[in-house]
Formats: C-alpha cells, sequence, structure tokens
C-alpha cells in the first residue's frame, strides 16, 4: 500500500503538492494549535472554522477565489469572536454557537445559488488535499511566514497572554490587541487546514497533535516543535493510507489522529497510575 | 520620587455592579513605606477596592492617584499577588519563566530575554527563597511553594508598591507566618497593601489596619478590639485565639 503510494509520489506532480500542502499546513497546526489547547479556546476556534463556509460561499457567489473569501471570513469571524469573549463573557457560549450555525447558514444559502457550484460543497466541508493548485500552495507559505513571524517576534507577549490575562494587563502587554492577533492567527491557521481536511474537520487537526505533544513535555516551544512533527505524520500517512484503496484523504488524516490521540491518552493515564503505585510502595 | 507623595490616593470612591453597591465614598491615603491591612466582611468590597487601586476596574466615581498618576499610568510601579493564580494550573511553563513574565513592561519588546531580565528572576526567586524551583514546571508545585513564586513574580520588575489579595489563604498557619516575616523585610523598601481575613494575625504586621465593608473606616492596630470589629461585621463575630508557630524551612 505505502510502495504504491511511494511510487506514485515519485512521478505524479499533483500527490507531491498534496504532500507539501500537507506539510505547510502541519507548520500553522503545529505553532497555532499548541496555543489554542493551552488556553481551551478549542470551541472558539471551532466557530472561527464553521463560520469560513459565509465567505467561501459568498465569494463563490460573486466570483472570487473560495479561499481569499474563506480568509477574509476567517479574519472577520475571528475579531467579532475576539470581541464577544472580551465583551459579553456571560453569554459567549451561547453568541460563538449561534455565530457557528449562522456562518454555515450563510454559506449553504450561497452555495445553494451558484450554478455549478454545488458539486464543490464536500471539497470545502471535507477537504480534498488531491487537488490544491499550485498558487495555493504559494498563499499557504505566505500565510506560513506571516504567522510564524509574528509568533517569533511577539511569543512572549502572546505566553504573557495565554497564561495570565490579568497579569499581562497590570505588566502594560496590550491583552485586547494580542488576543485578538491570537484568534486571527487562529483564522489564518484554519484557511491553512481547510484544503487539507475541509473546515468540519479542521478543528481535529488543530487541536489532537498539540494535545498528544501536551502528554510528553511541559514546555510551550517543545509543544509547538513535537505538534508540528506529528502534523506532519498525520497528514503524510493520512495520504499515504488513502491512496491505495482510493478513499478520502481528509477522514483518513483525521481517523489517524485520532488514533493516535486515544491511545497517547491511554499510555499517559496508564504510566500516571503506575507511577503512583510506584510512589505509594515506596513509602 | 516625591516623598511627600501619597503612594495611593483615594478620595471619594463609590461602586456597583449593576443595582448592588459595593463601595460607597471610600477615602484612603497610604503613605510611602507604609504596610496596611485591609479587612473586612466576605463581599464587603476588599478585592473590589484593590482592582480599582490596579486599574484594572473602571472608576465610577472618585479618584484613584498612584504616586500622583492614574493606576493606568502607573502600574509598571505595581506588583501584584491576586488570591486565586488566574491561569491552569497544568499550563506548561517552568516557574523561571512564569516569573520572567513579570519583567514584560521593563525590558525590550522583541526577542529573549536579556541577561539583566534572567539575573532579576533568580534575585526574585532567591529573595522568596524559590531559587531551587526554578527549572519545575508550575504543575508540580505546593500551594505554598505557587504562592512564592507567584510573590516573586510580583516582586521582579522591583515595584514600589505591592499589593496582595489574601495571600496566605490557601496555605497552611506554618507558611503564613513565613510569607509574612517575608512581608516585613521588603516592606523596608515599598509600601505594602495587603487584604486577609485574619485581623488578629495580621495586627502583628501591618502598620495601619483599614476595615472595609462597603465604607472605610481606618485604625492604627492598636485600636482594634472585639467591638469595633462586630460593628464593622454587622453582626456577631465570634474570636478564636491562636498561635502562629515559628517557621521551619520546607524541605
Amino acid at each position: 500500500m505505502i510502495t504504491e503510494f511511494l511510487q506514485a509520489l515519485s512521478t505524479q506532480s499533483f500527490l507531491q503538492m498534496a504532500l507539501i500542502a500537507g506539510l505547510l499546513a502541519s507548520l500553522g497546526c503545529g505553532v497555532v494549535g499548541t496555543f489554542v489547547v493551552v488556553k481551551r479556546i478549542t470551541f472558539l476556534a471551532g466557530g472561527i472554522a464553521h463560520s469560513v463556509l459565509a465567505g467561501m460561499g459568498a465569494a463563490a457567489y460573486y466570483g472570487f477565489d473560495p479561499l481569499l473569501g474563506a480568509l477574509v471570513a476567517a479574519i472577520l469571524s475571528a475579531l467579532l469572536m475576539g470581541w464577544i469573549h472580551l465583551h459579553w463573557q456571560a453569554q459567549e457560549d451561547t453568541l460563538i454557537g449561534a455565530l457557528w450555525a449562522i456562518g454555515m447558514a450563510i454559506g449553504l444559502l450561497f452555495i445553494s445559488q451558484t450554478p455549478g457550484y454545488t458539486s464543490n460543497l464536500t471539497s470545502y466541508l471535507f477537504g480534498n488535499i488531491l487537488l490544491v493548485p499550485e498558487q495555493d500552495l504559494w498563499l499557504m507559505a505566505g500565510l506560513n511566514v506571516l504567522l510564524l513571524l509574528l509568533v517569533g517576534l511577539f511569543y512572549h507577549q502572546f505566553l504573557a497572554v495565554i497564561f495570565d490575562e490579568e497579569f499581562a494587563r497590570l505588566r502594560n502587554v496590550p491583552v485586547t490587541f494580542f488576543y485578538l492577533l491570537l484568534l486571527c492567527l487562529i483564522a489564518v491557521t484554519v484557511v491553512l487546514l481547510i484544503h487539507v481536511v475541509g473546515l468540519i474537520l479542521v478543528i481535529a487537526l488543530l487541536t489532537l497533535p498539540a494535545a498528544i505533544a501536551g502528554h510528553y513535555v511541559h514546555s510551550l516551544g517543545k509543544m509547538m516543535v513535537i505538534a508540528t512533527v506529528l502534523g506532519s505524520i498525520f497528514t503524510s500517512g493520512g495520504l499515504a493510507l488513502s491512496y491505495a484503496p482510493d478513499l478520502p484523504a481528509g477522514p483518513t488524516i483525521i481517523l489517524l489522529a485520532g488514533s493516535a490521540y486515544v491511545g497517547s491518552e491511554i499510555v499517559r493515564r496508564y504510566r500516571a497510575q503506575r507511577l503512583a503505585r510506584r510512589s505509594i510502595a515506596s513509602l | 520620587m516625591n516623598e511627600q507623595l501619597a503612594a495611593i490616593d483615594i478620595q471619594d470612591v463609590s461602586f456597583a455592579y449593576g443595582l448592588a453597591p459595593v463601595l460607597q465614598n471610600v477615602n484612603l491615603s497610604i503613605a510611602q513605606g507604609e504596610f496596611l491591612g485591609i479587612v473586612g466582611p466576605n463581599a464587603g468590597g476588599k478585592s473590589t477596592l484593590l482592582k480599582i487601586m490596579l486599574g484594572f476596574l473602571p472608576l465610577q466615581h472618585g479618584s484613584v492617584l498612584i504616586f500622583g498618576k492614574s493606576p493606568e499610568q502607573q502600574r509598571s510601579l505595581i506588583g501584584y499577588v491576586p488570591q486565586y493564580p488566574a491561569f491552569a494550573r497544568d499550563f506548561p511553563i517552568t516557574v523561571e519563566q512564569a516569573v520572567l513574565l513579570g519583567r514584560l513592561g521593563a525590558t525590550k519588546r522583541f526577542g529573549p530575554y536579556s541577561a539583566a531580565d534572567r539575573q532579576a528572576a533568580r534575585q526574585a526567586l532567591q529573595e522568596v527563597e524559590a531559587d531551587q524551583l526554578a527549572q519545575r514546571v508550575i504543575s508540580a508545585l505546593s500551594g505554598g511553594q505557587l504562592q512564592r513564586v507567584m510573590l516573586a513574580r510580583a516582586l521582579v520588575s522591583n515595584p514600589k508598591i505591592l499589593i496582595l489579595d489574601e495571600p496566605t489563604a490557601n496555605i497552611d498557619m506554618r507558611l503564613e507566618t513565613d510569607i509574612f516575616d517575608h512581608l516585613r523585610k521588603l516592606n523596608k523598601r515599598m509600601t505594602i497593601v495587603v487584604v486577609s481575613h485574619d485581623v488578629a494575625f495580621i495586627s502583628d504586621y501591618v502598620s495601619r489596619v483599614a476595615c472595609l465593608n462597603r465604607t472605610l473606616i481606618c485604625h492604627n492596630t492598636d485600636a482594634i478590639d472585639g467591638q469595633l470589629i462586630q460593628e464593622l461585621y454587622g453582626y456577631h463575630v465570634h474570636h478564636v485565639s491562636h498561635q502562629h508557630l515559628p517557621f521551619a524551612p520546607a524541605a
């Protein structure tokens, strides 16, 4: 199965581009996914991811690049949800849930009114890594550079805001600015991942590699590196496993990541219990 | 810094959450070098007053000046230790990294921390006798160790005022004495404001007590008796005597 994939990889340019798309997406999901996991804002990130369909649908309807529409919708959605978090905390869950559904509903309405685009709905929702055009690879690479530059420049400020917003404010860190910037980075990463797994499954690839990394290391930087490596393994592995039996790559990648997460969680709990038993025995 | 200027000057401050008034016409001037204790019943407005001093809550009525300027302008002069950590206890961060975050605002904005920042973090940890914990992750700390680390985080920016909200609420009595002995030493170089539930205990350390139950009454520590406490709380208060044992350093 893998040999067949490797042989095809050496000759088929669409597979090479798919592999590059997976690796580019992994970098974003490793770095930003770590922030999402430790800040515990998976639901908010899910809201951003799903409301992106509004932008994709509108862009398709008006004849623009759907990925550009996704980027604009993701940024707007991130800013709106960030504003809700900062100013309307009591209703945050309900409002994010509402925006999540409203975004999808707007997207579905636009797609239903776009002749010839209805067939693309599945690829928006579940991704199609095998159909990534070269220009989108350049866009993904550019977004990755922007993302790494911002995180590299403001790493301490992001850490301060994620760790303790109140204390960061006391140290004159512009908390609102960096919180909204963080949500914009999540929005950019969601767009990076849409081609690979689609917007329905994006939240799994954003969080699972970082969550697994968190089982083994206790530093944000190390979590980012390990999550990026794991993301690369899952996207490349999922692509390879899905190729021969002609399965959709997106769900295969997510199943691979999900299985690894469940396995890692079981190992972690077993190790914790064993350590506790050993500690009690040594008393 | 002008020595005549009050460290904290609160004039006629009132505050309400919606329809519920929490503070009413509070006036309080805290001199430089003072060690002030704030006591009062639960929901009496102690934490709200601290948050107004820190500039976390907007002023609805009255004025608050820190060394003559607004709290927002003077935040870099304030160190703060909250009652409960606002971060997740399993956050993947070492003690040293957490303390270094206290340098933000006092150091360059971009890139890695400087050697001076790391030296300041080491000194702050040494000051609270927690330097051996520097490389430990915060999830591995006990309640008392975490309290020392939060104190080091507040001290690393070399503040002129240290504000603490119930710093010993979650630790045992032995460590309570230890923390307050530290505060007494720190008071030689900074103004300290501490909120506490233990009137009798803090009376041994502070130079003045502010009793807060929506309105505020200030007393020298020798003027606090059972009747005053009962008037402040508005109901009968049981008087329980306890003795703090001398501190023996934790292993």
